[in-house]
């Protein structure tokens, strides 16, 4: 964990809601996993105080640089949204922990859905570095809002669902065939809440083992603030410390 | 190089700036951004005799300059930390102070009887302001009776320097910064966050679980340095400032109304090394405008 100032490289618009920021830093990276994020600082804006959380979206050691997938919902992400290259970007990183793989013989099925999908790009990535079996299975409102489709492609196969069935797979991410039928043992998950209990419920009857990444909203990301607690069976605990990744028999979560 | 040492009630400080409670942990979790023996002293996270589990997420709210939380004291306990935290962070080299929080009286005096008894604890910070709790808190630290009650009670068995943070929502801090004084206090810390609250526009719902909470950061500033400043002229101990304080121009202006030292509190939210950065920055400012000794600069509001 360490305070880094970080350049924009490139700053792209990829779907009406979502963009792409790559950053640059001026010393090697530290090591990143799958599922942890940033809080980036967001400078000279009256209606941001604390720093925003971001998931890491994908990382390139040779070059430096992170990239983070943001949706634009407020003040803050408004900001960064239109931060132009060369602009100055502080992170406080890499925070949180990671998922965890399976061995060798194990099928992953690679759950997102909006903005959640960021992490899961890692995940993939790092999954088919390692030999391991899984497909990305990724949830959006409709063809146009489908987040670098080629992207994910890169490391696996895709599946998408969509609310309007504009491409694949039409109705919510939690009725595609894929989640429902096919034939994995592990499942990762992040996206809306809603999704990610729906998703933890059919993990948790399959007897499948499911680990979902929380967005709680948070102050400081380094486990000092104490407000982005998730219940759990040991109790109140931090989300940025001890999660943002939860195996969902920890969560007293009612699925 | 300014001389910044500071004395707060038989307590001396290498430098005037402390972390606020309960934004810096137990002092372990901010290593990976700052040597916490650089601090003026550590306020550790607020500690109960049993553990507790605070209040329902969602806890914490943004608002303008600042922020609103509803924690409610969560920590694991008096035990927990002898036997866990305690031997970490006596190695500090700073002062290190247990913020005291109770239900009631005798919860209170119970505590302070254990922090006695452990060497590397130099002062305790008798909390009556928390607003985040139903029983105890800021309930004795906004009736004088019962703040009355409790000081005098925790201060029969204290052996260490006693500092009692005083709450905000009062209609005279002086009054309760007075009795604090006559009561035995070493020092007096201000102000704990104020009572607010958050509304979500769009659900119609409180944005916290528990509709109101404390609320922190610049956008208090004024009222925190408006009451130290009045709080400094009533009372002859030191005061510890408290409210908002982001940099070493901030921790100054504490110090020019009256304050002793300072607190920095939910800057550490933000920038993890901002205490650190405001000891360095103050040693500057003091270098900068002429003064030798940090204590040089304490009240010295020129009304002209």
């Amino acid at each position: 964990m360490r305070t880094e100032d970080f350049r924009l490289l490139k700053n792209k618009r990829i779907t009406r809601d979502y963009f792409v920021m790559d950053i640059v830093a001026d010393q090697p990276l530290p090591d990143i996993m799958p599922g942890q994020f940033v809080q980036l600082r967001v400078d000279n804006n009256r209606e941001t105080f604390l720093r925003r959380p971001i998931s890491v979206y994908d990382t390139d050691y040779a070059r430096n640089t992170i990239s983070l997938l943001i949706k634009e919902v407020g003040a803050g992400t408004r900001a960064m949204s239109q931060l132009s290259e060369g602009a100055v970007v502080n992170l406080v990183h890499p925070l949180g922990n990671s998922f965890t793989p399976g061995d060798r013989n194990s099928r992953s099925l690679l759950v997102g859905g909006g903005v959640g999908v960021a992490p899961m790009l890692m995940l993939g990535k790092y999954f088919k570095k390692s030999g391991l079996d899984f497909k990305f299975l990724l949830g959006y409102q409709s063809s146009e809002h489908v987040i670098q489709k080629e992207r994910y492609e890169q490391y696996g196969e895709v599946l998408i669902s969509t609310d309007d069935g504009t491409m694949g797979h039409k109705g919510l991410v939690t009725s595609h065939p894929g989640l429902l039928e096919g034939e994995y043992d592990r499942i990762y998950c992040c996206g809306p809440e809603i999704m990610m209990k729906k998703v933890a419920g059919i993990a948790r009857s399959a007897g499948k083992f499911c680990e979902v990444s929380l967005e709680n909203t948070m102050a400081c990301g380094y486990g000092v603030c104490l407000c982005c607690v998730v219940e759990t069976d040991r109790g109140n605990i931090c989300t940025c410390t001890e999660g943002p990744v939860f195996n969902i028999n920890e969560l007293k979560w009612q699925i | 190089m300014a001389d910044l040492s500071v004395d707060i009630g038989g307590l001396k400080l290498k430098n005037p700036v402390m972390t606020a409670s309960g934004t810096c942990g137990f002092g372990p979790e901010m290593e990976p951004f700052i040597d916490p023996s650089d601090l003026g002293a550590l306020v550790v996270k607020g500690t109960t005799l049993k553990n507790r589990d605070g209040n329902p997420y969602p806890r914490m709210a943004e608002t303008p300059s600042g922020m609103l939380n509803s924690v409610g004291l969560q920590n694991k306990g008096i035990d927990y930390f002898k036997e866990f935290t305690y031997p970490r962070i006596k190695k500090y080299n700073t002062s290190v102070i247990i913020n005291v929080n109770g239900s009631t009286v005798e919860d209170y005096v119970e505590l302070t009887e254990i922090i006695n008894d452990l060497d590397g604890i130099d002062a305790i910070e008798l909390n009556i302001s928390c607003p985040n709790v139903k029983m105890g808190g800021m309930v004795f630290g906004t009736h004088l009776p019962a703040a009355e009650k409790v000081i005098k009670a925790v201060r029969k068995v204290c052996k260490k320097s006693m500092m009692v943070k005083l709450s905000p929502n009062v209609t005279s801090i002086t009054d309760f910064a007075k009795l604090a004084e006559a009561e035995g206090a070493d020092s007096i810390s201000l102000i704990n966050t104020l009572l607010g609250m958050a509304v979500d526009a769009k659900t119609r719902k409180p944005v916290l679980s528990t509709v109101t909470g404390g609320l922190s950061g610049p956008a208090i500033k004024p009222v925190a340095l408006r009451m130290v400043w009045q709080v400094a002229a009533a009372v002859k101990i030191p005061v510890i400032g408290i409210g908002g304080i982001m940099n070493a121009t901030d921790a100054a202006e504490f110090m020019i109304a009256g304050a002793t030292a300072v607190q920095v509190g939910t800057a550490m939210f933000i920038e993890p090394t901002a205490a650190v950065d405001i000891v360095k920055g103050l040693d500057k400012y003091l270098d900068d405008y002429g003064f030798d000794k940090a204590t040089d600069l304490i009240s010295t509001l020129d009304k002209q």
